[in-house]
């Protein structure tokens, strides 16, 4: 997906004042908040298991070409094949090889936010293929044009009546001539067109949740079971994941995943985990012929050792954004890209370049309360502080705000100088203010007053009264 | 100065330097004084260093961390002398207690100094509960309040019970906890002018949730979300009071709240 190109600032505006998704992130608010809430307090180790999980996490980053190689040779050995793709591009090129030396027309995905990443669909479609979502909520987001606007759920942005009306005007080709008059209507119908679209297909194209070094298996979740059909049923499956996803083994994969559906959902378990590893044998009752990972880099290794390594613990929970009063506010579309929220602040800069992301890392009021919730214990603040940082330091703040900063910087590290400035302004403006408490308008704080007004000061500064006093003693 | 001396003179009287914050002293001055007050009613003799401004973290937030290096410098020196620092904001005192030793860090002169000075620096609530273990002080204030848990103060510091205990004591006052009380009011220091619309959309949602509580009083620990809340609450036409807990604590609070005047 490309990266949009009007500032975050003019597409949240417009979400703010959207009000059909303000009811729909409403939802998120209230529901998956309270949900996860339970499923956490009914886990008294859930904090152990967070320290848990970031540590399974960090040992496999500090050991990442070790486990990416043993991973590699398990692929093999069940008779699967991994390709390394430096970038988006390359990985697209070698998706649409594979795809081609297929023969395919039909392509099945299962949910795959790295494959958003590398604008995947476009580049098959370019290639004459047919692309189909299996995943509801991706399958809504594609016949609608748009881009996911959450990492778990896709559609959250939608209401049901969105929802009904796209049907009603894109379904009709397939015989559905009434407009639905309920969720399960409206899910019986993707049903009934992508039962046809499976048997129809040639490649599967599926995400990975955990990549297990041990055994060399893929392991997806799903509560639709979309996963199971799209890595079975067709010909080819082709498994696409960022070089991050392998953990070593099954039972590190059961500690984050036990992690991943309390997080993502406030469930247990997810409905479905679905396991692959390499293609069909002999005696297999079902799967593909051929089996083929794409390990995608795409800036990640670039992110190994250094300041911004912890982002790569990330499992794609979306709780950092269920959590985000940002973006329960702008919603998901507004970050711009694949990954909004605070993880998306972290690394749509990290992955596209700063000056594609300029305003992500300050659109956050560094409240904490992603980190809080974060199940691999990610310091996002602590993050998009440090994005700031670079790009202080790289010239991507603005004039205004770096004169801003720099000059009062400058006067806090002059106490005399700064005391007999605010000693003079200080009692003018509370003056000014002493009746009403407040001003409507300040020159130069319109970024203030424009919705809120501004307590005036109480009287003099603490400072002044404070010498006073101690002069009179 | 060389070096810190962390001293108990010739009393047993702790010796606390006050740090005020750059918004107590412009805005709301009167906190600082409700500050001195509990703090010499809990037996403390306090002091006002008069090299402290603000503790950097508009700088540091912005990026700027040279600058803020240089800041955090010049308030370890201005607080060097004292048996600790207390301040009237979680998100200052975490400034210092956590931020300070991060940033300084690599600094051989100072990276010890930013640690001792970290280790001796509290918020005022967290101070007076978990430190000097004062009892709930005996005041009144009559009203209906609700109180909102600063971001940095509950998650840098953990500051959540303390406040909540010193005013259970306070005759009159009924503590109803909102929805959502901790979830951030749309200051974020700068972000409050970078994003107007956002900040104003987050605070209004709080506002929303003092209104559902039914109280008349709105109290917190941090003047940067009080000057935020109160400003909406103000622009709304809104009958709420917005007062700092230190106020209620030390019976300063018969002076007009915060964004009120003299004829509300
Ligand atoms: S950053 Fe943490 S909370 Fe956010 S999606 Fe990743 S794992 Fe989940």
């Amino acid at each position: 997906m490309a990266i949009a190109g009007e500032s975050f600032k003019s597409r949240a505006s417009s979400a703010l004042s959207d009000a059909s998704l303000q009811t729909s992130i409403a939802g998120l608010k209230s529901g998956f908040v309270a949900a996860r809430a339970r499923a956490v307090a009914a886990l008294p180790e859930f904090e152990a298991m967070r320290d848990a999980g970031a540590a399974i996490k960090d040992h496999t980053l500090a050991h990442l070409d070790v486990y990416l190689e043993r991973y590699e040779r398990e692929v093999v050995r069940q008779g699967g094949k991994v390709h390394w793709a430096r970038d988006a591009e390359e990985a697209r090129r070698i998706i649409r090889e594979i795809c081609a030396a297929a023969g395919a027309r039909t392509v099945v995905k299962g949910k795959s936010m790295v494959s958003e990443e590398i604008d995947l669909n476009a580049a098959l479609e370019a290639d004459g293929l047919e692309v189909v979502e299996s995943d509801a909520g991706e399958y809504i987001v594609q016949l609608a044009g748009e881009a996911p606007s959450h990492i778990v759920m896709p559609t959250i942005h939608k209401t049901t009546d969105d929802v009904a009306d796209l049907f009603e005007d894109r379904h009709r080709a397939y015989g559905f001539m009434d407009r639905a008059k309920s969720a399960a209507e409206l899910i019986g119908q993707v049903r009934t067109i992508l039962r046809e679209k499976y048997f129809a297909a040639d490649v599967g194209i599926t995400g990975a949740n955990f990549l297990v070094a041990e055994t060399g298996s893929n392991i997806i979740v799903t509560n639709e079971g979309n996963g199971d059909l799209t890595s079975t049923l067709a010909r080819v499956h082709i498994v696409t994941a960022g070089i991050e996803k392998v953990v070593p083994t099954l039972n590190d994969a059961s500690v984050l995943l036990r992690l991943l559906a309390r997080s993502a959902l406030g469930m247990e378990v997810t409905s479905y985990m679905t396991l692959s590893t390499g293609p069909r044998r002999a005696d297999d009752l079902d799967g593909p012929e051929e089996y083929h990972v794409v390990l995608i880099d795409n800036g990640r290794t670039e992110m190994l050792g250094g300041a911004f390594q912890s982002m790569l613990r990330c499992i794609r929970c979306g709780a950092c954004m269920n959590h985000c009063p940002v973006y329960l506010s702008v919603g998901g579309h507004s970050y711009g890209w694949v990954y909004p929220g605070p993880m998306g602040a972290v690394l749509t800069p990290m992955i596209a370049g700063h000056e594609k992301a300029k305003e992500l890392p300050h659109a956050c009021t560094l409240n904490g309360r992603c980190q809080q919730v974060c199940p691999v214990k990610i310091p996002l603040p602590d993050l998009l502080r440090r994005l700031r940082h670079q790009q202080w330091e790289q010239g991507f703040i603005d004039a205004t705000t770096r004169w801003g900063i720099s000059a009062w910087a400058w006067l806090a590290q002059r106490p005399k100088l700064y005391r007999a400035a605010t000693g003079l302004a200080i009692p003018v403006l509370a003056w000014l203010g002493r009746s009403s408490g407040r001003f409507r308008s300040l020159p130069l704080a319109s970024g203030w007053t424009a919705g809120r007004d501004m307590p005036a000061p109480q009287g003099e500064t603490f400072h002044a009264q404070w010498a006073r006093r101690a002069r009179q003693k | 100065m060389t070096g810190d001396r962390a001293s108990q003179t010739n009393s047993t009287q702790p010796r606390v330097g006050l740090f005020v914050t750059c918004l107590v002293d412009l805005f709301r001055p009167g906190i600082g004084f409700a500050c001195v007050k509990l703090l010499e009613d809990a037996g403390c003799a306090v002091e006002v260093p008069a090299a402290q401004v603000c503790c950097g973290q508009p700088a540091f937030n912005s990026g700027d961390t040279d600058a803020t290096r240089r800041i955090a410098r010049q308030t370890i020196e201005a607080f060097a002398g004292y048996d600790y620092v207390v301040g009237p904001s979680g998100s200052c005192m975490a400034t210092i207690s956590k931020d300070y030793p991060e940033i300084l860090k690599d600094d051989s002169e100072w990276s010890e100094r930013a640690r001792a000075l970290a280790g001796r620096s509290y918020e005022l609530m967290a101070f007076l509960t978990d430190v000097l273990e004062v009892s709930p002080p005996e005041t009144s204030f009559e009203g209906r309040a609700t109180y909102h848990d600063s971001c940095s103060g509950l998650r840098s510091l953990g500051i959540k019970q303390q406040p909540r205990t010193l005013l259970s004591g306070v005759k009159g006052l009924t503590l109803t906890e909102m929805q959502d009380a901790e979830v951030c009011c749309g200051f974020g220091g700068t972000f409050c002018v970078k994003y107007p619309e956002i900040s104003v959309k987050m605070v209004s949602d709080k506002i929303g949730n003092i209104d559902a509580s039914g109280a008349d009083t709105l109290l917190g620990g941090d003047l940067g979300c009080l000057l935020n809340i109160a400003g909406r609450l103000k622009r709304l036409g809104k009958d709420v009071r917005v007062l700092h807990t230190a106020e209620v604590l030390a019976g300063m609070a018969d002076r007009p709240g915060i964004g009120d005047g003299d004829r509300d």
